[in-house]
Protein backbone atom coordinates (compact mmCIF):
# COMPACT_ATOMS: atom_id res chain seq x y z
CA UNK A 1 0.00 0.00 0.00
CA UNK A 2 1.72 3.13 -1.27
CA UNK A 3 0.57 6.46 -0.04
CA UNK A 4 1.96 9.90 -0.69
CA UNK A 5 0.59 11.79 2.30
CA UNK A 6 -0.67 11.23 5.86
CA UNK A 7 -4.25 11.59 4.56
CA UNK A 8 -6.65 9.06 6.05
CA UNK A 9 -8.73 9.27 2.89
CA UNK A 10 -5.74 8.27 0.81
CA UNK A 11 -4.98 5.37 3.14
CA UNK A 12 -8.51 4.03 2.95
CA UNK A 13 -8.46 4.13 -0.83
CA UNK A 14 -4.99 2.60 -0.97
CA UNK A 15 -6.21 -0.27 1.21
CA UNK A 16 -8.84 -1.03 -1.41
CA UNK A 17 -11.88 0.06 0.58
CA UNK A 18 -14.71 2.09 -0.82
CA UNK A 19 -14.21 5.60 0.49
CA UNK A 20 -17.15 7.59 1.81
CA UNK A 21 -17.01 11.35 2.03
CA UNK A 22 -19.60 13.99 2.70
CA UNK A 23 -19.67 17.73 3.04
CA UNK A 24 -20.56 20.51 5.42
CA UNK A 25 -21.56 23.94 4.23
CA UNK A 26 -20.45 26.63 6.72
CA UNK A 27 -23.04 29.16 7.93
CA UNK A 28 -23.62 32.67 6.61
CA UNK A 29 -22.60 34.15 9.92
CA UNK A 30 -19.88 33.79 12.50
CA UNK A 31 -21.37 31.21 14.83
CA UNK A 32 -18.73 28.86 16.13
CA UNK A 33 -20.79 25.72 16.62
CA UNK A 34 -22.53 25.12 13.27
CA UNK A 35 -19.80 23.32 11.33
CA UNK A 36 -18.93 21.40 14.47
CA UNK A 37 -22.57 20.37 14.85
CA UNK A 38 -22.94 19.31 11.21
CA UNK A 39 -19.68 17.38 11.31
CA UNK A 40 -20.75 15.72 14.54
CA UNK A 41 -23.78 14.23 12.77
CA UNK A 42 -21.71 12.49 10.11
CA UNK A 43 -18.24 11.98 11.54
CA UNK A 44 -18.61 8.29 12.39
CA UNK A 45 -20.08 7.46 9.01
CA UNK A 46 -17.63 9.08 6.63
CA UNK A 47 -13.88 8.98 6.10
CA UNK A 48 -13.44 12.65 5.38
CA UNK A 49 -15.57 15.78 5.47
CA UNK A 50 -15.44 18.36 2.71
CA UNK A 51 -15.94 21.95 3.75
CA UNK A 52 -17.32 24.01 0.91
CA UNK A 53 -15.71 27.29 -0.12
CA UNK A 54 -18.38 29.98 -0.48
CA UNK A 55 -20.42 27.61 -2.62
CA UNK A 56 -22.63 29.15 -5.30
CA UNK A 57 -20.65 32.34 -4.61
CA UNK A 58 -22.60 33.07 -1.44
CA UNK A 59 -20.52 34.52 1.40
CA UNK A 60 -20.06 32.04 4.21
CA UNK A 61 -17.56 31.31 6.93
CA UNK A 62 -14.29 30.52 5.24
CA UNK A 63 -13.51 26.94 4.39
CA UNK A 64 -10.04 27.11 5.89
CA UNK A 65 -11.26 28.27 9.31
CA UNK A 66 -13.91 25.57 9.38
CA UNK A 67 -11.38 22.93 8.31
CA UNK A 68 -9.02 24.01 11.08
CA UNK A 69 -11.87 23.63 13.53
CA UNK A 70 -12.59 20.09 12.31
CA UNK A 71 -8.90 19.24 12.42
CA UNK A 72 -8.64 20.43 16.02
CA UNK A 73 -11.55 18.14 16.82
CA UNK A 74 -9.51 15.25 15.44
CA UNK A 75 -11.60 14.91 12.26
CA UNK A 76 -10.42 14.58 8.66
CA UNK A 77 -11.35 17.64 6.62
CA UNK A 78 -11.14 18.11 2.85
CA UNK A 79 -10.30 21.75 2.23
CA UNK A 80 -12.28 22.96 -0.77
CA UNK A 81 -10.60 25.86 -2.55
CA UNK A 82 -11.99 27.85 -5.45
CA UNK A 83 -9.85 30.08 -7.63
CA UNK A 84 -12.65 32.62 -8.07
CA UNK A 85 -11.87 34.72 -5.03
CA UNK A 86 -8.13 34.44 -4.48
CA UNK A 87 -5.07 34.99 -6.61
CA UNK A 88 -2.01 32.74 -6.57
CA UNK A 89 -0.58 34.63 -3.61
CA UNK A 90 -3.63 34.04 -1.42
CA UNK A 91 -4.16 30.45 -2.60
CA UNK A 92 -0.63 29.41 -1.73
CA UNK A 93 -0.82 31.31 1.54
CA UNK A 94 -3.98 29.45 2.53
CA UNK A 95 -2.40 26.13 1.54
CA UNK A 96 0.53 26.86 3.84
CA UNK A 97 -1.84 27.86 6.64
CA UNK A 98 -3.78 24.62 6.16
CA UNK A 99 -0.52 22.70 6.23
CA UNK A 100 0.41 24.28 9.55
CA UNK A 101 -2.75 22.76 11.05
CA UNK A 102 -2.20 19.31 9.58
CA UNK A 103 -4.88 19.46 6.90
CA UNK A 104 -4.09 16.70 4.44
CA UNK A 105 -6.80 16.81 1.79
CA UNK A 106 -7.59 19.53 -0.70
CA UNK A 107 -10.23 19.76 -3.41
CA UNK A 108 -9.20 22.12 -6.20
CA UNK A 109 -12.06 23.93 -7.89
CA UNK A 110 -12.56 26.89 -10.18
CA UNK A 111 -15.85 27.84 -8.53
CA UNK A 112 -19.29 29.01 -9.61
CA UNK A 113 -19.32 32.42 -11.25
CA UNK A 114 -19.91 35.19 -8.72
CA UNK A 115 -23.05 36.31 -10.53
CA UNK A 116 -24.80 33.29 -8.99
CA UNK A 117 -24.22 34.48 -5.47
CA UNK A 118 -25.17 37.23 -3.07
CA UNK A 119 -22.54 39.66 -4.39
CA UNK A 120 -23.10 39.55 -8.15
CA UNK A 121 -21.46 42.95 -8.70
CA UNK A 122 -18.16 41.88 -7.11
CA UNK A 123 -14.95 41.48 -9.11
CA UNK A 124 -13.67 37.97 -9.71
CA UNK A 125 -10.07 36.84 -9.63
CA UNK A 126 -9.51 33.67 -11.68
CA UNK A 127 -5.76 34.21 -11.66
CA UNK A 128 -5.64 30.48 -12.38
CA UNK A 129 -8.18 27.70 -12.83
CA UNK A 130 -8.72 24.41 -11.02
CA UNK A 131 -6.25 22.50 -13.19
CA UNK A 132 -3.48 24.97 -12.40
CA UNK A 133 -4.39 24.87 -8.72
CA UNK A 134 -3.90 21.10 -8.77
CA UNK A 135 -0.46 21.64 -10.31
CA UNK A 136 0.32 24.29 -7.74
CA UNK A 137 -0.43 21.99 -4.78
CA UNK A 138 1.62 19.25 -6.40
CA UNK A 139 4.55 21.60 -6.95
CA UNK A 140 4.43 22.73 -3.33
CA UNK A 141 4.15 19.19 -2.03
CA UNK A 142 6.47 17.21 -4.30
CA UNK A 143 9.06 19.83 -5.20
CA UNK A 144 8.81 21.92 -2.06
CA UNK A 145 8.49 25.03 -4.16
CA UNK A 146 6.18 27.96 -4.44
CA UNK A 147 5.15 29.18 -7.89
CA UNK A 148 7.72 31.94 -7.48
CA UNK A 149 10.48 29.36 -7.36
CA UNK A 150 11.04 29.91 -3.63
CA UNK A 151 12.16 26.69 -2.04
CA UNK A 152 10.65 25.57 1.25
CA UNK A 153 13.29 23.93 3.39
CA UNK A 154 10.65 22.60 5.77
CA UNK A 155 6.91 22.60 6.16
CA UNK A 156 5.89 21.41 2.71
CA UNK A 157 2.20 20.69 2.27
CA UNK A 158 1.38 17.01 2.56
CA UNK A 159 -1.90 16.98 0.78
CA UNK A 160 -3.89 14.32 -1.00
CA UNK A 161 -4.98 16.23 -4.08
CA UNK A 162 -8.56 16.13 -5.25
CA UNK A 163 -10.56 17.70 -8.03
CA UNK A 164 -14.11 17.69 -9.26
CA UNK A 165 -15.39 16.60 -12.61
CA UNK A 166 -18.80 16.93 -14.13
CA UNK A 167 -19.56 14.13 -16.59
CA UNK A 168 -22.85 15.83 -17.43
CA UNK A 169 -21.55 19.16 -18.67
CA UNK A 170 -21.02 19.82 -22.35
CA UNK A 171 -19.36 19.06 -24.63
CA UNK A 172 -19.57 15.48 -23.40
CA UNK A 173 -16.79 14.34 -25.74
CA UNK A 174 -14.26 16.45 -23.87
CA UNK A 175 -15.12 15.28 -20.37
CA UNK A 176 -12.81 12.27 -20.25
CA UNK A 177 -9.98 14.32 -21.76
CA UNK A 178 -10.59 16.94 -19.14
CA UNK A 179 -10.28 14.36 -16.40
CA UNK A 180 -7.08 13.13 -18.05
CA UNK A 181 -5.73 16.65 -17.94
CA UNK A 182 -6.50 16.96 -14.23
CA UNK A 183 -4.85 13.62 -13.59
CA UNK A 184 -1.81 14.75 -15.58
CA UNK A 185 -1.78 17.88 -13.42
CA UNK A 186 -1.67 15.76 -10.26
CA UNK A 187 -5.23 14.96 -9.17
CA UNK A 188 -5.35 11.79 -7.05
CA UNK A 189 -9.04 11.66 -6.28
CA UNK A 190 -12.11 12.96 -8.02
CA UNK A 191 -15.46 13.82 -6.54
CA UNK A 192 -17.98 13.97 -9.35
CA UNK A 193 -20.93 16.26 -9.81
CA UNK A 194 -24.05 14.62 -8.37
CA UNK A 195 -25.23 11.79 -10.54
CA UNK A 196 -28.82 11.28 -11.61
CA UNK A 197 -28.35 10.26 -15.24
CA UNK A 198 -26.83 6.85 -14.60
CA UNK A 199 -26.54 5.90 -18.29
CA UNK A 200 -24.47 8.97 -19.08
CA UNK A 201 -22.29 8.48 -16.01
CA UNK A 202 -21.56 4.89 -17.04
CA UNK A 203 -20.65 6.05 -20.52
CA UNK A 204 -18.21 8.57 -19.07
CA UNK A 205 -16.79 6.00 -16.67
CA UNK A 206 -16.27 3.62 -19.57
CA UNK A 207 -14.22 6.31 -21.28
CA UNK A 208 -12.26 6.85 -18.07
CA UNK A 209 -11.43 3.15 -17.86
CA UNK A 210 -10.65 2.87 -21.58
CA UNK A 211 -7.94 5.48 -21.08
CA UNK A 212 -6.70 3.67 -17.97
CA UNK A 213 -7.40 6.71 -15.83
CA UNK A 214 -9.22 4.62 -13.20
CA UNK A 215 -5.85 3.18 -12.25
CA UNK A 216 -4.34 6.60 -11.71
CA UNK A 217 -7.14 8.39 -9.90
CA UNK A 218 -9.82 7.35 -7.41
CA UNK A 219 -13.24 8.37 -8.67
CA UNK A 220 -15.76 9.00 -5.90
CA UNK A 221 -19.27 9.09 -7.30
CA UNK A 222 -21.18 12.21 -6.24
CA UNK A 223 -24.68 11.75 -4.85
CA UNK A 224 -27.25 14.24 -3.61
CA UNK A 225 -30.48 12.74 -2.28
CA UNK A 226 -33.59 14.62 -3.35
CA UNK A 227 -35.75 15.92 -0.51
CA UNK A 228 -38.82 16.35 -2.69
CA UNK A 229 -39.95 16.80 -6.27
CA UNK A 230 -39.57 20.58 -5.99
CA UNK A 231 -35.87 20.18 -5.35
CA UNK A 232 -35.56 17.81 -8.32
CA UNK A 233 -37.23 20.32 -10.62
CA UNK A 234 -35.07 23.14 -9.29
CA UNK A 235 -31.91 21.14 -9.87
CA UNK A 236 -33.01 20.25 -13.38
CA UNK A 237 -34.01 23.73 -14.45
CA UNK A 238 -31.95 26.16 -12.42
CA UNK A 239 -28.60 24.56 -11.65
CA UNK A 240 -26.22 24.55 -14.63
CA UNK A 241 -24.43 21.30 -15.34
CA UNK A 242 -26.85 19.07 -13.42
CA UNK A 243 -28.66 16.44 -15.44
CA UNK A 244 -31.87 15.21 -13.80
CA UNK A 245 -33.72 12.76 -16.05
CA UNK A 246 -37.51 13.04 -16.21
CA UNK A 247 -37.85 9.55 -14.69
CA UNK A 248 -36.48 10.85 -11.38
CA UNK A 249 -38.97 13.70 -11.34
CA UNK A 250 -41.84 11.39 -12.29
CA UNK A 251 -40.86 8.92 -9.60
CA UNK A 252 -40.78 11.57 -6.87
CA UNK A 253 -43.99 13.17 -8.13
CA UNK A 254 -45.62 9.73 -8.07
CA UNK A 255 -45.53 9.43 -4.26
CA UNK A 256 -47.38 11.58 -1.70
CA UNK A 257 -45.49 14.64 -0.52
CA UNK A 258 -44.79 13.23 2.94
CA UNK A 259 -43.14 10.18 1.39
CA UNK A 260 -41.00 12.01 -1.18
CA UNK A 261 -38.01 12.37 1.17
CA UNK A 262 -37.93 8.60 1.75
CA UNK A 263 -38.29 8.05 -1.99
CA UNK A 264 -35.32 10.39 -2.53
CA UNK A 265 -33.24 8.35 -0.08
CA UNK A 266 -34.38 5.14 -1.76
CA UNK A 267 -33.28 6.44 -5.17
CA UNK A 268 -29.91 7.36 -3.69
CA UNK A 269 -29.48 3.88 -2.20
CA UNK A 270 -30.38 2.22 -5.49
CA UNK A 271 -27.81 4.43 -7.20
CA UNK A 272 -25.10 3.38 -4.76
CA UNK A 273 -25.89 -0.30 -5.39
CA UNK A 274 -25.73 0.26 -9.14
CA UNK A 275 -22.53 2.29 -8.87
CA UNK A 276 -20.83 -0.46 -6.90
CA UNK A 277 -21.02 -2.50 -10.09
CA UNK A 278 -19.39 0.18 -12.22
CA UNK A 279 -15.70 -0.36 -12.94
CA UNK A 280 -13.53 2.44 -11.61
CA UNK A 281 -15.90 3.73 -8.93
CA UNK A 282 -13.81 3.77 -5.75
CA UNK A 283 -16.18 5.43 -3.36
CA UNK A 284 -19.05 7.79 -2.76
CA UNK A 285 -19.27 11.49 -2.05
CA UNK A 286 -22.64 12.15 -0.44
CA UNK A 287 -23.66 15.79 -0.66
CA UNK A 288 -26.82 15.94 1.43
CA UNK A 289 -27.47 19.65 1.08
CA UNK A 290 -28.73 21.02 4.43
CA UNK A 291 -29.74 17.43 5.16
CA UNK A 292 -26.59 16.16 6.82
CA UNK A 293 -28.60 14.20 9.40
CA UNK A 294 -29.57 11.73 6.68
CA UNK A 295 -25.99 10.79 5.79
CA UNK A 296 -25.57 8.15 8.55
CA UNK A 297 -28.80 6.45 7.50
CA UNK A 298 -27.74 6.39 3.83
CA UNK A 299 -24.30 5.02 4.68
CA UNK A 300 -25.74 2.31 6.92
CA UNK A 301 -28.52 1.26 4.56
CA UNK A 302 -26.01 1.18 1.68
CA UNK A 303 -23.93 -1.39 3.57
CA UNK A 304 -21.01 1.01 3.90
CA UNK A 305 -20.95 1.02 7.70
CA UNK A 306 -18.89 0.63 9.83
CA UNK A 307 -16.15 2.63 8.19
CA UNK A 308 -12.76 0.93 8.05
CA UNK A 309 -10.03 2.09 10.37
CA UNK A 310 -6.53 2.68 9.06
CA UNK A 311 -3.33 3.70 10.70
CA UNK B 1 -12.89 48.17 -32.53
CA UNK B 2 -13.86 49.77 -29.25
CA UNK B 3 -17.54 49.43 -28.48
CA UNK B 4 -19.56 51.84 -26.37
CA UNK B 5 -23.17 52.68 -25.64
CA UNK B 6 -24.79 56.06 -25.00
CA UNK B 7 -25.12 57.10 -21.38
CA UNK B 8 -28.62 57.63 -20.04
CA UNK B 9 -29.49 61.25 -20.84
CA UNK B 10 -30.34 61.94 -17.21
CA UNK B 11 -26.70 61.43 -16.27
CA UNK B 12 -25.55 63.91 -18.91
CA UNK B 13 -28.19 66.47 -17.89
CA UNK B 14 -27.02 66.18 -14.31
CA UNK B 15 -23.40 66.72 -15.34
CA UNK B 16 -23.98 69.83 -17.45
CA UNK B 17 -26.92 71.56 -15.77
CA UNK B 18 -24.65 74.13 -14.12
CA UNK B 19 -23.03 75.25 -17.38
CA UNK B 20 -24.42 77.64 -19.95
CA UNK B 21 -22.37 77.01 -23.09
CA UNK B 22 -21.76 73.36 -23.79
CA UNK B 23 -20.03 71.65 -26.71
CA UNK B 24 -21.04 68.13 -27.66
CA UNK B 25 -18.00 66.56 -29.32
CA UNK B 26 -18.41 63.34 -31.27
CA UNK B 27 -15.73 61.04 -32.66
CA UNK B 28 -15.75 59.65 -36.18
CA UNK B 29 -13.80 56.54 -35.15
CA UNK B 30 -14.99 53.43 -33.31
CA UNK B 31 -17.99 55.01 -31.58
CA UNK B 32 -19.41 56.00 -34.96
CA UNK B 33 -19.34 52.36 -36.05
CA UNK B 34 -21.21 51.25 -32.94
CA UNK B 35 -23.68 54.13 -33.27
CA UNK B 36 -22.88 55.64 -29.89
CA UNK B 37 -20.86 58.78 -30.52
CA UNK B 38 -20.65 59.84 -34.16
CA UNK B 39 -22.11 62.85 -36.00
CA UNK B 40 -25.60 61.37 -35.91
CA UNK B 41 -25.56 60.64 -32.18
CA UNK B 42 -24.15 64.13 -31.45
CA UNK B 43 -27.06 65.63 -33.34
CA UNK B 44 -29.63 63.49 -31.53
CA UNK B 45 -28.17 64.19 -28.09
CA UNK B 46 -27.86 67.95 -28.72
CA UNK B 47 -31.46 68.12 -29.90
CA UNK B 48 -32.70 66.20 -26.88
CA UNK B 49 -30.73 68.41 -24.48
CA UNK B 50 -31.98 71.60 -26.09
CA UNK B 51 -35.53 70.33 -25.84
CA UNK B 52 -35.11 69.38 -22.19
CA UNK B 53 -33.51 72.66 -21.08
CA UNK B 54 -36.00 74.76 -23.07
CA UNK B 55 -38.86 72.90 -21.41
CA UNK B 56 -37.26 73.50 -18.03
CA UNK B 57 -36.85 77.21 -18.85
CA UNK B 58 -33.07 77.02 -18.58
CA UNK B 59 -30.91 79.07 -20.94
CA UNK B 60 -28.33 76.88 -22.63
CA UNK B 61 -26.25 77.16 -25.73
CA UNK B 62 -25.50 73.71 -27.04
CA UNK B 63 -23.18 73.34 -30.02
CA UNK B 64 -22.17 70.29 -31.99
CA UNK B 65 -18.95 69.05 -33.51
CA UNK B 66 -17.32 65.77 -34.40
CA UNK B 67 -13.63 65.04 -34.77
CA UNK B 68 -11.89 62.51 -37.01
CA UNK B 69 -10.60 60.89 -33.81
CA UNK B 70 -10.22 61.96 -30.21
CA UNK B 71 -7.28 59.67 -29.47
CA UNK B 72 -4.82 61.75 -31.52
CA UNK B 73 -3.58 65.21 -30.61
CA UNK B 74 -3.70 66.60 -34.12
CA UNK B 75 -7.46 66.22 -34.29
CA UNK B 76 -8.06 67.46 -30.77
CA UNK B 77 -6.10 70.60 -31.62
CA UNK B 78 -8.79 71.51 -34.13
CA UNK B 79 -10.87 72.66 -31.16
CA UNK B 80 -8.21 75.06 -29.90
CA UNK B 81 -9.71 78.25 -31.29
CA UNK B 82 -13.25 77.45 -30.20
CA UNK B 83 -12.66 76.04 -26.74
CA UNK B 84 -12.68 79.37 -24.89
CA UNK B 85 -16.26 79.87 -26.00
CA UNK B 86 -17.54 76.93 -23.95
CA UNK B 87 -18.04 76.31 -20.26
CA UNK B 88 -17.96 72.52 -20.61
CA UNK B 89 -17.65 69.70 -23.13
CA UNK B 90 -19.52 66.43 -23.43
CA UNK B 91 -17.36 63.99 -25.35
CA UNK B 92 -19.07 61.11 -27.09
CA UNK B 93 -15.74 59.42 -27.76
CA UNK B 94 -14.72 56.30 -25.85
CA UNK B 95 -13.07 56.70 -22.46
CA UNK B 96 -9.74 57.12 -24.21
CA UNK B 97 -10.93 60.11 -26.19
CA UNK B 98 -12.65 61.71 -23.21
CA UNK B 99 -9.42 61.56 -21.25
CA UNK B 100 -7.20 62.80 -24.03
CA UNK B 101 -9.53 65.72 -24.64
CA UNK B 102 -9.46 66.58 -20.93
CA UNK B 103 -5.66 66.29 -20.89
CA UNK B 104 -5.34 68.82 -23.68
CA UNK B 105 -7.88 71.31 -22.35
CA UNK B 106 -7.06 71.07 -18.68
CA UNK B 107 -9.12 74.05 -17.55
CA UNK B 108 -12.30 72.82 -19.20
CA UNK B 109 -14.71 70.38 -17.52
CA UNK B 110 -15.10 67.38 -19.85
CA UNK B 111 -17.90 64.85 -19.30
CA UNK B 112 -18.34 61.42 -20.87
CA UNK B 113 -21.40 60.91 -23.04
CA UNK B 114 -20.98 57.17 -23.53
CA UNK B 115 -20.15 54.13 -21.43
CA UNK B 116 -17.15 52.44 -23.00
CA UNK B 117 -17.67 48.68 -22.95
CA UNK B 118 -15.24 46.46 -24.83
CA UNK B 119 -13.21 45.64 -27.91
CA UNK B 120 -15.49 43.76 -30.19
CA UNK B 121 -17.13 43.11 -33.51
CA UNK B 122 -20.35 43.92 -35.33
CA UNK B 123 -22.40 40.72 -35.44
CA UNK B 124 -25.06 42.54 -37.46
CA UNK B 125 -26.37 46.07 -37.49
CA UNK B 126 -27.17 47.08 -33.92
CA UNK B 127 -25.50 44.02 -32.34
CA UNK B 128 -21.93 44.08 -31.06
CA UNK B 129 -20.06 41.43 -29.08
CA UNK B 130 -16.76 41.25 -27.23
CA UNK B 131 -13.67 39.54 -28.60
CA UNK B 132 -10.54 40.90 -26.90
CA UNK B 133 -9.50 42.18 -23.48
CA UNK B 134 -6.08 43.44 -24.48
CA UNK B 135 -4.27 41.09 -22.10
CA UNK B 136 -0.95 41.94 -23.74
CA UNK B 137 0.09 38.41 -24.70
CA UNK B 138 -2.03 36.80 -27.38
CA UNK B 139 -2.70 33.07 -26.96
CA UNK B 140 -5.05 32.67 -29.91
CA UNK B 141 -2.57 30.39 -31.69
CA UNK B 142 -3.20 27.73 -29.04
CA UNK B 143 -6.96 28.07 -28.76
CA UNK B 144 -8.16 27.77 -32.31
CA UNK B 145 -8.42 31.53 -32.75
CA UNK B 146 -11.02 31.93 -29.99
CA UNK B 147 -9.98 33.84 -26.87
CA UNK B 148 -10.74 32.21 -23.50
CA UNK B 149 -9.73 35.38 -21.65
CA UNK B 150 -12.41 37.43 -23.35
CA UNK B 151 -14.98 34.73 -24.00
CA UNK B 152 -14.92 32.53 -20.88
CA UNK B 153 -16.65 34.19 -17.94
CA UNK B 154 -13.97 32.67 -15.68
CA UNK B 155 -11.13 33.38 -18.14
CA UNK B 156 -10.08 29.74 -17.73
CA UNK B 157 -7.04 28.42 -19.53
CA UNK B 158 -8.13 24.81 -19.04
CA UNK B 159 -11.83 24.89 -19.82
CA UNK B 160 -14.64 24.21 -20.26
CA UNK B 161 -15.82 24.25 -16.64
CA UNK B 162 -18.60 22.06 -15.30
CA UNK B 163 -21.24 24.70 -15.95
CA UNK B 164 -21.16 24.53 -19.75
CA UNK B 165 -24.50 23.33 -21.06
CA UNK B 166 -25.65 22.99 -24.68
CA UNK B 167 -22.89 25.32 -25.77
CA UNK B 168 -23.95 28.00 -23.31
CA UNK B 169 -22.04 29.52 -20.41
CA UNK B 170 -23.46 28.96 -16.92
CA UNK B 171 -24.10 32.68 -16.53
CA UNK B 172 -26.69 32.60 -19.34
CA UNK B 173 -29.43 31.74 -16.87
CA UNK B 174 -28.52 34.82 -14.82
CA UNK B 175 -28.05 37.41 -17.52
CA UNK B 176 -31.18 36.48 -19.43
CA UNK B 177 -29.50 35.84 -22.78
CA UNK B 178 -27.55 33.02 -24.36
CA UNK B 179 -23.86 33.59 -23.69
CA UNK B 180 -21.84 31.14 -25.81
CA UNK B 181 -19.39 29.01 -23.81
CA UNK B 182 -16.00 30.16 -25.07
CA UNK B 183 -14.45 26.78 -24.41
CA UNK B 184 -17.24 24.97 -26.25
CA UNK B 185 -16.42 27.18 -29.25
CA UNK B 186 -12.72 26.39 -28.82
CA UNK B 187 -13.51 22.68 -28.66
CA UNK B 188 -15.57 22.78 -31.85
CA UNK B 189 -12.91 24.77 -33.68
CA UNK B 190 -10.00 22.57 -32.56
CA UNK B 191 -12.04 19.53 -33.54
CA UNK B 192 -12.49 20.97 -37.01
CA UNK B 193 -8.77 21.70 -37.18
CA UNK B 194 -7.89 18.20 -35.93
CA UNK B 195 -6.11 19.68 -32.92
CA UNK B 196 -8.05 18.19 -29.99
CA UNK B 197 -4.76 17.00 -28.53
CA UNK B 198 -4.37 20.49 -27.13
CA UNK B 199 -6.94 19.55 -24.50
CA UNK B 200 -4.59 16.97 -23.06
CA UNK B 201 -1.99 19.20 -21.50
CA UNK B 202 -2.43 21.75 -18.72
CA UNK B 203 -1.57 25.29 -19.70
CA UNK B 204 1.00 27.41 -17.92
CA UNK B 205 -0.07 30.24 -15.65
CA UNK B 206 -0.72 33.42 -17.50
CA UNK B 207 1.61 36.36 -16.96
CA UNK B 208 -0.84 39.06 -15.96
CA UNK B 209 1.85 41.75 -15.74
CA UNK B 210 1.20 42.33 -19.42
CA UNK B 211 -2.48 42.86 -18.69
CA UNK B 212 -4.01 45.60 -16.54
CA UNK B 213 -2.73 43.84 -13.41
CA UNK B 214 0.79 45.05 -14.24
CA UNK B 215 -0.26 48.68 -14.03
CA UNK B 216 -0.91 51.21 -16.83
CA UNK B 217 0.81 50.04 -19.99
CA UNK B 218 2.64 51.72 -22.81
CA UNK B 219 4.14 50.74 -26.15
CA UNK B 220 7.24 52.39 -27.53
CA UNK B 221 8.31 51.80 -31.11
CA UNK B 222 11.73 53.41 -31.29
CA UNK B 223 12.06 53.59 -35.06
CA UNK B 224 8.80 55.50 -35.32
CA UNK B 225 9.88 58.07 -32.76
CA UNK B 226 12.95 59.27 -34.65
Amino acid sequence: MNTTTPSKLEKILAAGHYAVTSECGPPRDGRSNIVEHKAGMIKDHVDAINVTDNQTAVVRQCSLAACIKLRLLGLEPVLQMVTRDRNRIALQSDLLGATSFGIHNVLCLTGDHQRFGDHPSSANVFDMDSTRLIQTVKLMRDDGMLLSGFEMKEGRPEMFIGAAENPFADPFEIRVFRLAKKVAAGAQFIQTQCIYNMAKFKLWMQGVCDMGLHEQVAVLAGLTPMKNVGMAKYMKNRVPGIDVPDEIIKRLAGVPKEKQAEEGIQICLEQIEELKQVQGVRGFHIMAIEWEEKVPEIVERAGLFPRPSVN
Amino acid sequence: MIKAKPKPIGEIINDIKGFEKVLIAGCNGCVTVCEAGGVKEVEILAAALRMYFTKEGMRKEIDETSLTRQCDKEYLQELQDRMDGYDAVVSLACGVGVQFLAEMYTAKPVFPGVDTCFMGVTEEQGHWTERCQGCGQCILSTTGGICPIARCAKRMLNGPCGGSENGKCEISILVGRDVPCGWHLIFERLKTLGQLDRFRYPSDDKDWTLSRDGGPREIIKEDSRQ
